[in-house]
């Protein structure tokens, strides 16, 4: 059990930095899952923590105590790996005791560990197994094993499922969530997959370039998106965004009729992005009843409906550009269709076109 | 054979599945003739190897594969009246220990190679792979002199120094672990096993392949080595198989049964290293292909 603190963290391969001084405490018990775009330093950073890389500058604190130049065997920290890392040349029973290489306990002890440990994996049946007569996930269940079997003060995993199909990354999804919630050990996990990152963090850290961008709870990054890469990574399927001019607290753009009020005042003036999320971009009858209310208004051709039964995602082309919006699901327009869509004032984002930085 | 009833898309396929027959065929015949001929050609001296061991001295020159009347005789005196055990002995531990050596030394250097990044490891690389590049007819004097500078020669050490590790091992063992993911080593490290241990424990179990390829060439070409071998060692007693069995052939006449008797007998280790390692790169193989 630890608290994870990061200060100044940077990381300098050369002259290209990895991570730029990063600021980050990560409390005891906490899920923290990080994610971002490729190469924006995510392994890097959970590399340094398990301290598989020097630090360049910064302190990293575990438990309250500089580890900066402490050995991984120091730290007592576990790493679960995308590929997983299991040996194949021996026994999974043999894989999980790897856990145990530097810990203390009489042979007995290791045993029961071991046993524990698979038990509490669903592996008590495979344990004489190799790895090659292994499935998938029943290999990252070893690796979890692995990890887990010495009690450690924390849990680093790098995109531990994104070598699994989509059904069973569901399934390991909801039993590393299980896991934690009944061992209560820290947990920082980095993942590409936003739906993991939604259902599993306590907090979500975004990174981008080597920056974080924006820390918070998942509803929280849903709901206040700090900027463009956020709003678009957080939620499925992604936001629309849409190019506009904001004068005067009204923002025109080449689609609508008519100038967009918003529910606040924003004393903004040049190129906006305009963010609306697909399921507040709802398919309407046009009437004028509709069209008389308040907020934004687009009419496009339908190019792709997909019914997917509660509801039906509808892809229109636009003028400029194209949105997805939701229709209720017994609604199936025709492609090529002239629809009209509204979303409500409260639900629009508006995003600076240059920083990218929300409005 | 196209009959009445086939239909159109039938008979062009079996008129063609004629032609191939009638095409291929002496293609075929050539092809195997010339590998029967390649087979009898690698498997001669073999034969003729074991059955001149079967023959005696006065029989030798009568090329019949078969031996009119076979005898163990020569087995006997080759084993009972020369020191053909105690050269055996000396061939076993001399390939033996290169081997292990060779497995040892070249894993390790091969591994550090491949999988640590310092200052001059392409230098480094460069520096040990040009070696190969050297005769050992040319380096053979620098030897002698070294061995008898350090008084090595007539003895085991004098014997394999040269052959403790070498490039090409080296090279092989870096091009494989350069294969090895990374997150292996790495896994072991934040199990807090140490570098020795890794490489030990970890490493070297995953490529085992090259190891069986390794020993399997080391073994054999210490166990064949006869230039070095008879250059350093004088006593009777120090002789490898090779040098011991070519002493058949400088006395007043050359015994050819007596060296096809040895020679025969000297197949046998190699026949069974082979055997042997031959499962584990079926096996290495195997595990490769499945890792992950
Ligand atoms: N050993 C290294 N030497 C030089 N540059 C490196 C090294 N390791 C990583 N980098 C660079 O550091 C940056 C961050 O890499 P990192 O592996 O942390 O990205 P990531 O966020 O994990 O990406 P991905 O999602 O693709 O795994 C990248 O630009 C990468 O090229
Ligand atoms: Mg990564």
């Amino acid at each position: 059990m630890a608290e994870i603190q990061l200060e100044g963290l940077a990381k300098r391969f050369g002259n290209v930095t990895a991570v730029h001084d990063m600021d980050l405490t990560i409390a005891d018990g906490e899920f923290v899952v990080f994610v971002g775009p490729s190469g924006c330093g995510k392994s890097t950073t959970l590399r340094m923590m398990a301290g598989l890389e020097d630090i360049s500058s910064g302190t990293l604190h575990l438990a309250g105590e500089p580890v900066n130049h402490k050995d991984p065997k120091q730290r007592n920290i576990a790493m679960v790996f995308q590929n997983y890392a299991i040996y194949p040349h021996v026994t999974v029973r043999k894989n999980i005791g790897f856990g145990l290489y530097t810990s203390k306990l009489s042979s007995a002890e290791k045993t029961a560990r071991i046993n524990e440990t698979a038990e509490m994996l669903g592996l008590e049946d495979l344990l004489d197994r190799r790895p090659a007569a292994l499935s998938g996930g029943q290999r990252q269940r070893v690796a979890i094993g692995r990890a887990m079997v010495r009690n450690p003060a924390a849990f680093l995993f790098d995109e531990p499922l994104s070598n699994l199909d989509a059904q069973l990354r569901a399934q390991m999804r909801i039993e590393i969530k299980k896991l934690h919630q009944r061992l209560g050990t820290t947990i920082v996990y980095v993942t590409h997959d936003q739906v993991e990152a939604m259902t599993m963090a306590d907090r979500i850290v975004v990174m981008r370039d080597g920056k974080v961008l924006q820390i918070g709870r998942p509803i929280d990054l849903y709901e206040h998106p700090a900027d463009v890469f956020t709003a678009r990574f957080i939620g499925s399927p992604s936001m629309n965004m849409i190019e506009g001019n904001m004068r005067d607290g009204l923002i025109r753009h080449d689609n609508a009729d008519l100038p967009i009020e918003l529910d606040r005042k924003i004393g903004h003036a040049g190129r906006v992005l305009l963010g609306v999320r697909p399921h507040d971009l709802h398919v309407t009858d046009g009437s004028p009843r509709v069209s008389g209310e308040r907020g934004l208004h687009l009419h496009g051709t339908v190019s792709t409906v997909e019914p997917l039964g509660a509801e039906t995602l509808v892809h229109l082309d636009l003028a400029e550009g194209s949105v997805i919006a939701t229709a209720p699901g017994r609604t199936l327009p025709a492609i090529g269709e002239k629809l009209s869509v509204h979303a409500a004032p409260e639900s629009l984002y508006v995003f600076d076109a240059e920083s990218e930085k929300a409005l | 054979m196209a009959t009445a009833t086939d239909t159109l898309v039938d008979a062009p396929r079996s008129s063609s599945s004629e032609r191939t027959m009638r095409d291929v065929r002496p293609g075929r015949v050539i092809a195997w003739t010339l590998l029967f001929l390649g087979g009898v050609l690698m498997v001669m001296p073999i034969v003729l190897m074991l059955s001149t061991s079967l023959k005696t001295s006065d029989q030798i020159y009568d090329l019949r594969i078969i031996p009119a009347s076979p005898t163990l005789a020569n087995y006997v005196s080759v084993l009972t009246s020369s020191e053909f055990i105690r050269w055996f002995v000396n061939s076993t531990v001399v390939a033996v220990i290169s081997t292990a050596s060779n497995v040892f030394f070249g894993g390790l250097v091969g591994y550090t190679l491949a999988k640590f990044d310092f200052r001059g490891r392409y230098i480094v690389f460069l520096a040990i792979l040009s070696t190969l590049m050297i005769p050992t007819e040319m380096l053979v004097v620098p030897w002698y002199l070294m061995a008898s500078q350090f008084g090595w020669l007539d003895s085991y050490w004098g014997i394999m120094f040269p052959g403790m590790m070498e490039a090409f091992g080296v090279f092989l063992m870096k091009q494989f672990f350069e294969t090895v993911p990374d997150d292996f080593l790495e896994a072991a490290r934040v199990d807090g096993m140490n570098e020795f241990t890794i490489w030990w424990r970890v490493a070297m179990p995953l490529v085992t392949p090259a190891i069986s390829a390794m020993a399997i060439f080391t073994f054999l070409g210490n166990w064949t080595a006869f230039f070095w071998p008879l250059i350093v060692t004088t006593s009777q007693d120090l002789y490898t198989l090779p040098v011991g069995l070519s002493s058949f052939a400088v006395r007043q006449t050359v015994q050819w049964e007596m060296i096809m008797t040895g020679a025969s007998l000297a197949t046998l280790p190699t026949l069974v290293v082979f055997l042997l390692l031959q499962r584990y790169i079926v096996r290495g193989v195997m595990l490769a292909g499945l890792k992950g």
